[in-house]
């Protein structure tokens, strides 16, 4: 199947939202689901709503390739791949309300993309621009382009599409994106032990030196969980490897979607502290990066990559000791985001960002200020 | 019709003085030794592997630290003069060719391994450092860099991350952007930059994945941390022979409808098949018209079933023969031809084209038979190797360069077959750039205000256009002239006069 957005009545209706505020010098809060509103800065600026196109343009399970418009709903790109035995490997998490089904949540592509946000298993398959190949684009001058395209290989020009993971919308209107999608592997088992936490990190490291199917980690309270994945051999071979006891498939499977979407214990446990105003900090650093030593509760995840912190700590301490074990401190969640939701940029590359953002976007109309203040 | 402006078409007594001030300013800057200027000196930095196209660079410069680096830049900022990064010069679509008015920095002498990280899997090297140097130096900790293109014995690791360079692992392994985790080097006015961090993101936009197959038109990269990956225990090839072309593409498709991802997936039609064995004595079959390497790797017994799975699929697609390595000899044996495709092609013709696009796999078989129609229409011969599992094609077109009528009709053969490319839903680059080779391909490929965005970022980091302008992206006059042309199907008018 193959449709293209062009002949879609919706494109037209996106463009002229993006001439009319153009005109009239307004800006626009690009949305999808909104379940990622808490995220990056405060939104800004008229609603716009790209939700009005959805639906899968072509799909070949063959190819290894999906493209998808921007409001098609992420649990119902799943449910497609799904039916073709693939699946998008870097687990894109599904926010908003755990006590609403995750397929009826609301996040969509085109959230997915921009917030470039991904699960358990990035620090093993890659991230979500890992996976992209290419996008079409609704720039901020009301121009629909599109960049990368349907392939595994391609250098014709600056590779755009991959860039817009991640942008938070700041560049234009993510209409389109075609994913790199994978078949799901044959076997997975997930393995529990006890482990303290400078002895879980060096262990993950290890492990990763390996060639083991080592696919998600997380680490919380001194239990180490881990996840395989893969042929149904190499999962054997690794489990007898590594020891540690076999958590049951269905209990299992909920831990690791309640750690993709934020609903476990930790995090549940995390957004009340958030609410009575501590905050929950995304810590990306190097992998073999030692403990930190920062007060609050901790979960490490990705081989010891991603670290999530609840902490009534002041953020300019926690940014410090992230920069200081070579990483970044994002504020994920909190009440107060006046110290920035993301690292501040130094020279040249805040000017980068700034000639960038001119670039795509010289009037400055879409989610001002919603990745850095001034841009 | 992509050749450079020849520097003879620059006023002499121009050049002669914009070299005198460019090596007076540039003299402060560095050691008498790493500046060149006389012609027998820049001589072989008139071309990269993209032999087709050559220009005398103004000046040649060497620099031998990162501060050497900065201060080369500056002064050529401040000089307006344009600069050409240069690796080891093996690029295949003319990212490094010279400008006529423009220093090129040859960053050759980078070439040291500053850090192999093995708790981290990562290591840290001068751009110069060649690709194989780093999996060589990874070997004792059992790792390896992935990306493995088929120059890795002299491309270095900073051309890869101008070209994002690709190889025969990508489908399992990714590109050179999935690989490289951190860039330093510095903005065309000489201020430091670093891309990237050694942690799995960093903050702001992901400005990564423009700079890795910028082909050297938004910063030049002077150190490089690659993420490493444990080799795996065992790897083990299938050389599967076809009788037809549509089946060996069928067969592609069907592995991968299997839900097997193969390490490795490579096509090589019989020329192809015919020019490597006299070269290598592998043992093809000479007989099949498509040949088929098709790689698992990892555990004995993961790799055992794998391999078990995909003789079936290839069989039911119509393999006529079929072999499995048996040891890593034999193994390294099936890949030997395939690695030497070039220079065994190179045997066979005084020169070629190699060229390089992208379709979707299930058109594999379409695309090698549109190319068998074009060597009758232009007259030429053509011998293919893909890269199937990415459906990433390599033709490579025989001509000699001597005789201008064969360059011309070769270069309307590699255009046919790039537009054709698009056409089929594919791409005018997989992995070898845009470079100076296919600045045409690309207004074929890109709406006029796509190419216009791609300015507008090169801008962004390059105010004055001045790292390797007139690459990659085509301006608006050389496409409408390309666009006119195009009209007449391949009758070039005027083909001896040249176009920018």
């Amino acid at each position: 199947m193959t449709t293209t957005i062009a002949n879609d009545p919706a494109l037209q209706v996106l463009i002229d939202r993006v001439h009319s505020a153009r005109a009239a010098g307004a800006q626009l809060c690009i949305r999808g689901g909104g379940t990622k509103e808490f995220y990056g800065e405060i939104p800004q600026g008229e609603v716009l709503d790209t939700r009005v196109l959805e639906g899968t343009s072509s799909y070949e399970p063959t190819e290894l390739v999906v493209t998808t418009r921007c409001g098609t709903l992420l649990a119902e790109l799943e449910a497609t791949l799904a039916k073709e035995g693939q699946y998008l490997p870097f687990e894109p998490p599904h926010f908003g309300d755990p006590e609403v089904d995750a397929r009826t949540r609301g996040a969509t592509v085109g959230g997915m993309i921009a917030a470039g946000l991904s699960g358990p298993s990035r620090a093993a398959v890659g991230s979500v621009r890992d996976h992209v190949l290419g996008a079409t684009l609704l720039n901020g001058k009301g121009e629909v382009m599109t960049f990368g395209g349907q392939v595994m290989k391609n250098v014709a020009g600056y590779d755009v599409s991959r860039l817009l993971a991640g942008s938070m919308g700041t560049l234009g209107v993510i209409l389109e994106v075609s994913m790199k999608v994978l078949p799901m592997a044959p076997a997975t088992l997930t393995l529990r032990m006890e482990m303290d936490e400078k002895r879980a990190i060096a262990q993950l490291n290890a492990w990763g030196g390996q060639p083991l199917p080592l696919n998600a980690s997380a680490w919380w309270d001194g239990n180490l969980i881990l996840r395989l994945r893969g042929a149904l051999a190499a999962v054997q071979a690794a489990r007898t490897l590594i020891g540690g006891q076999v958590v049951e498939p269905q209990f299992a499977s909920p831990f690791w979607t309640g750690i993709r979407d934020h609903t476990d214990e930790f995090f549940t446990s995390a957004h009340a502290a958030v609410a009575g105003g501590a905050a929950l900090w995304r810590l990306s650093v190097p992998s073999t990066a030692p403990p930190l030593g920062l007060s609050g509760e901790l979960l490490i995840e990705w081989g010891g990559a991603q670290r999530w912190l609840c902490t009534a700590m002041p953020a300019g301490a926690v940014r410090d000791a992230t920069a200081r074990a070579g990483g970044h401190a994002t504020l994920f969640a909190s009440r107060d985001k006046t110290p920035g939701a993301f690292a501040p940029l130094q020279s040249p590359l805040d000017r980068i960002h700034r000639e960038l953002k001119k670039a795509f976007d010289p009037a400055g109309i879409f989610n001002p200020g919603r990745l850095y203040p001034d841009l | 019709m992509n050749a450079p402006i020849p520097a003879a078409a620059i006023a002499a007594n121009e050049r002669a003085g914009r070299r005198a001030e460019v090596v007076a300013a540039l003299s402060d800057a560095l050691p008498a030794h790493a500046l060149l200027w006389q012609r027998e000196d820049t001589v072989p930095y008139e071309c990269d592997g993209l032999t087709a196209y050559r220009q005398q660079p103004l000046v040649v410069a060497l620099p031998e630290t990162e501060t050497q680096v900065a201060a080369v830049l500056r002064e050529c900022h401040r000089l307006n003069v344009p600069v050409v990064a240069r690796g080891a010069g093996t690029g295949l679509s003319g990212g490094a060719l010279p400008h006529a008015l423009g220093v090129t920095l040859s960053l050759a002498k980078f070439n040291r391994i500053l850090k192999i990280d093995v708790a981290a899997r990562t290591a840290t090297v001068q751009c110069g450092v060649r690709n194989l140097a780093i999996s060589e130096a990874a070997a004792p900790h059992g790792l390896y860099y992935a990306p493995d293109p088929s120059s890795q014995i002299a491309c270095t690791i900073g051309g890869n991350v101008a070209e994002n360079s690709g190889g025969v692992h990508c489908l399992k392994y990714g590109l050179t952007l999935h690989n490289v985790m951190r860039v330093r080097g510095f903005t065309v006015s000489g201020e430091a930059v670093e891309f990237g961090s050694e942690a799995l993101d960093c903050a702001g936009l992901d400005l990564m994945s423009i700079l890795v197959g910028s082909e050297g038109m938004l910063a030049v990269t002077t150190e490089v941390t690659v993420k490493l990956v444990p080799k795996p225990i065992v790897a083990r090839c299938i050389m599967a022979s076809f009788s037809d072309v549509r089946h060996a593409g069928d067969a592609v498709a069907a592995v991968i409808a299997a839900g097997i991802i193969p390490a490795g997936l490579e096509m090589m039609d019989k020329p192809m098949t015919a020019a490597v064995e006299d070269f290598v004595h592998a043992g093809y079959d000479l007989d099949a018209v498509a040949i088929l390497l098709c790689e698992s790797d990892g555990t004995p017994d993961e790799v055992a079933e794998e391999i078990g799975r995909m003789e079936a699929v290839l069989k039911a697609s119509g393999a006529t023969r079929m072999s499995v390595s048996e040891n890593e000899a034999q193994r390294l044996k099936f890949w030997s031809g395939r690695k030497n495709a070039f220079p065994a092609t190179g045997r066979l013709s005084p020169d070629y084209m190699c060229m390089d696009s992208t379709i979707p796999r299930k058109r594999l078989a379409d695309i090698l038979l549109a190319i068998q129609e074009m060597e009758k229409k232009y007259g030429l011969r053509c011998a293919n190797v893909f890269h199937a599992g990415d459906g990433n094609l390599h033709p490579l077109i025989m001509f000699d360069a001597n005789d201008a009528d064969q360059l011309h009709r070769c270069e309307l053969f590699g255009a046919d077959i790039l537009e054709t490319s698009v056409h089929m839903g594919g791409t005018v680059s997989g992995e070898h750039g845009v470079g100076i080779e296919k600045l045409s391909a690309m207004c074929v490929q890109f709406a006029p205000e796509e190419r216009e965005q791609m300015m507008a970022i090169k801008r962004a980091f390059d105010p004055k256009e001045l790292l390797n302008p007139g690459k990659v992206i085509p301006s608006l006059a050389r496409c409408a002239e390309y666009g006119k042309m195009h009209v007449r199907r391949g009758l070039l008018p005027f083909a001896d006069i040249p176009r920018f």
